[in-house]
């Protein structure tokens, strides 16, 4: 029976080819709009959270001040000392790695190349807490951090602007006026979401706060949270610690705050999760469009074909065979239709990517919607029309001109 | 007539419309037809023959009276259980051939077979068989479009005879043909008739096409005005 309905509609849309071709282009380009949306919107919602988990994965972010910057007015907020830190790794559950970090800019100079970068004075925690990879070399060691040595590691846009094609390893450069020798180059990085992160010098912090800073202070915390904790928890329990540490009385504001890298990550995935929301659904309209069309079509289909619909029924079809076969061929249409689309997806999605700078993944959950959502409208906009069909008098039909 | 007819009909009565402008087509027919019969029916526009057609072919329902089909009373039937009536026990052949177009004479002659949910082979093989029988099985990859109006009628009659029905009904089978093919259908209906059993329901206003017939029923104003012997009867 359902065999038969669908060798029926099959061979009816092979008699029009072109027009079932017609019929179903507005399914064809409903459901290739939408998989293509959604699935460039993922790449890039994929992309910016990629560019973010490149900040450190459960990373708190421990900065003077409140909120970003220093705020108006007011005596500043103190830098860290190095007992906070200590302190954050001694009392704190939960804490996987903790590296302070001091910030100063200047210039790097190799042998008639220079280089304006940003010097990081930090741990071998950082590489940790940062998840950063040395490429080439090695950390420093622990009696290099001890002695604050002038030593350095160098990201790979300093490299390639101080050495060219030289290897940089062993090498002395200058950094700020003072030499420093290369031990190691960091992995690549990339563009994050917060400029060039290969365009970086890091050095013992002790090298830095004793010939760049000229203190003791460390005026950021990065503290990595072991996975079986939960972040917002350690989160809680390090503002505590340093409302307690940094003397501030109940009901007074933090003079400090801890930024979750994890916060960053959900507003700006959710940002790009909502734009392609947005987008799917105007494509979405495209597809309910390609659904009236179909509706549209097979209602004139139904009327041009009174008289076959008449012999059916004269030679024994029931009503219900008559029903199922135009919505079987409104199903077959708007799936072939799906299917269409889904392919010209894949090859637009495919092509369009890379101009986009975003990854291709293939999301069989939205292309497995998508389909069902056009096999649904075959069903919700054939009805209709088969239904009149189906209701048709066959000594009227017969005589139908 | 000493077995059961298989068509009966007993006051029959049909009313197109309601309140003042209802119109009366049937006043009341009586008919018996035998088994192996070939009928002709005769009569001029609006005597009720067409109406009478509608109803012996199960398309239509009388608005008061009895008709029985193989001893079934087909006015309790709903459309449905008409349609499987059609499917089980009848053949129809229009006056306008009726083929499905761009569709091959097999695939024409097949349709009713796939509603009766016979296999491919099984389609093919009495599709074949029943073109053999009109003459026309070298034409089975043959378009409508691609056929003379004869051997269009002649795919049509093979269509209605390809579930071995008990009746043939046949409206103005030779409306549209010219003399010769006329007469060339007509033979090959007398000889369905005849060695395949068939009993053949035929609706004309050509004597000369009537004259192939047993029995001749003639129509006038709603009823059965009188019934003839043909040629053959």
């Amino acid at each position: 029976m359902l065999g038969t309905t669908v060798i029926l509609a099959f061979r009816a849309i092979n008699r029009h080819k072109l027009r079932s071709f017609l019929t179903t282009l507005g399914i064809i380009i409903g459901v290739a709009a939408v998989v293509t949306m959604v699935t460039l919107g993922n790449g890039a919602t994929a992309a910016v959270r990629e560019q973010i988990s490149s900040l450190g994965a459960n990373v708190l972010q421990l900065r003077p001040g409140q909120g970003f910057g220093r705020g108006g007015g007011g005596p500043r907020p103190p830098d860290f000392k190095e007992a906070d830190l200590t302190a954050i790794q001694n009392q704190l559950t939960g804490v996987r790695a903790v590296a302070p970090v001091v910030q100063s800019s200047g210039t790097a100079i190799y042998e008639g190349n220079n280089w304006s970068t940003t010097v990081y004075g930090t741990t071998s925690a950082y590489s940790e807490v940062q998840q950063w990879k040395v490429a080439d070399g090695r950390l420093f060691m622990p009696d290099e951090e001890e002695a604050g040595k002038a030593v350095c590691i160098i990201g790979n846009t300093v490299r390639t602007n101080l050495f060219q094609n030289n290897d940089p390893l062993g090498k002395r450069m200058r950094i700020k006026g003072v030499s420093c020798q290369v031990v190691g180059v960091l992995s690549t990085r990339g563009q994050g979401g917060f400029g060039d992160q290969d365009d970086v010098v890091v050095m013992p912090i002790k090298f830095v706060q004793r010939r760049f800073t000229g203190d003791r202070d460390v005026s950021q915390i990065m503290v990595a949270v072991d996975d079986a904790y939960d972040t917002s928890v350690v989160q809680t329990s390090l503002e505590e610690l340093m409302r307690e540490r940094r003397k501030i009385k109940p009901g007074d504001q933090d003079n400090f705050n801890v930024f979750d890298t994890k916060q960053i990550s959900d507003t700006l995935t959710g940002t790009t999760t909502i734009l392609t929301q947005i987008v799917g659904a105007v494509a979405a309209i495209s597809l309910l469009v390609g659904g009236i069309g179909i509706m549209n079509i097979m209602l004139v289909s139904v009327t041009e074909r009174t008289r076959e619909i008449g012999i059916r029924l004269a030679i024994g079809a029931v009503a219900r065979e008559v029903l199922m076969q135009f919505l079987v061929e409104a199903i077959v249409l708007s799936c072939l239709g799906g299917l269409i689309g889904l392919f010209l997806a894949l090859i637009a999605s495919v092509a369009i990517a890379p101009l986009m700078q975003v990854p291709f993944l293939f999301d069989p959950k939205v292309n497995m919607i998508a389909f069902l959502f056009s096999a649904a409208i075959g069903v919700v906009f054939g009805y209709f029309p088969a239904r009149r069909a189906a209701s048709l008098n066959p000594i009227d039909a017969l005589r139908h001109e | 007539m000493a077995e059961q007819p298989i068509i009966s009909l007993r006051g029959v009565t049909k009313i197109y419309g309601e309140g003042p402008t209802a119109f009366q087509a049937l006043k009341g027919i009586d008919l018996d037809i035998a088994q192996g019969d070939f009928v002709a029916v005769m009569g001029p526009s609006g005597s009720g023959k067409s109406t009478t057609m509608n109803i012996l072919g199960c398309l239509d329902v009388p608005s008061a009276g009895e008709f029985q089909f193989k001893g079934r009373h087909v006015e309790t039937l709903d459309r449905d259980q008409r349609a499987l009536l059609r499917r089980r026990y009848l053949g129809f052949v229009f006056q306008g051939f009726n083929l499905l177009s761009r569709t091959t004479a097999l695939e024409n002659v097949e349709l009713p077979l796939l509603y009766r949910g016979e296999d491919k082979k099984q389609r093919y093989d009495m599709g074949m068989a029943a073109l053999d029988k009109v003459g026309l099985r070298e034409w089975w990859d043959h378009t409508p479009a691609e056929l003379s109006g004869g051997q269009q009628q002649r795919v049509a009659i093979a269509r209605a005879i390809v579930t071995q029905p008990d009746v043939l009904l046949a409206d103005e089978p030779t409306g549209n043909l010219d003399s010769e093919r006329s007469i060339e259908i007509m033979e090959l209906l007398t000889d369905l008739n005849r060695n395949s059993g068939i009993t053949v329901l035929m609706v004309t206003h050509e004597q000369d096409m009537a004259a192939f017939a047993r029995t001749i029923v003639h129509f006038k104003d709603g009823l059965v005005e009188r019934i003839e012997k043909g040629l053959r009867g």
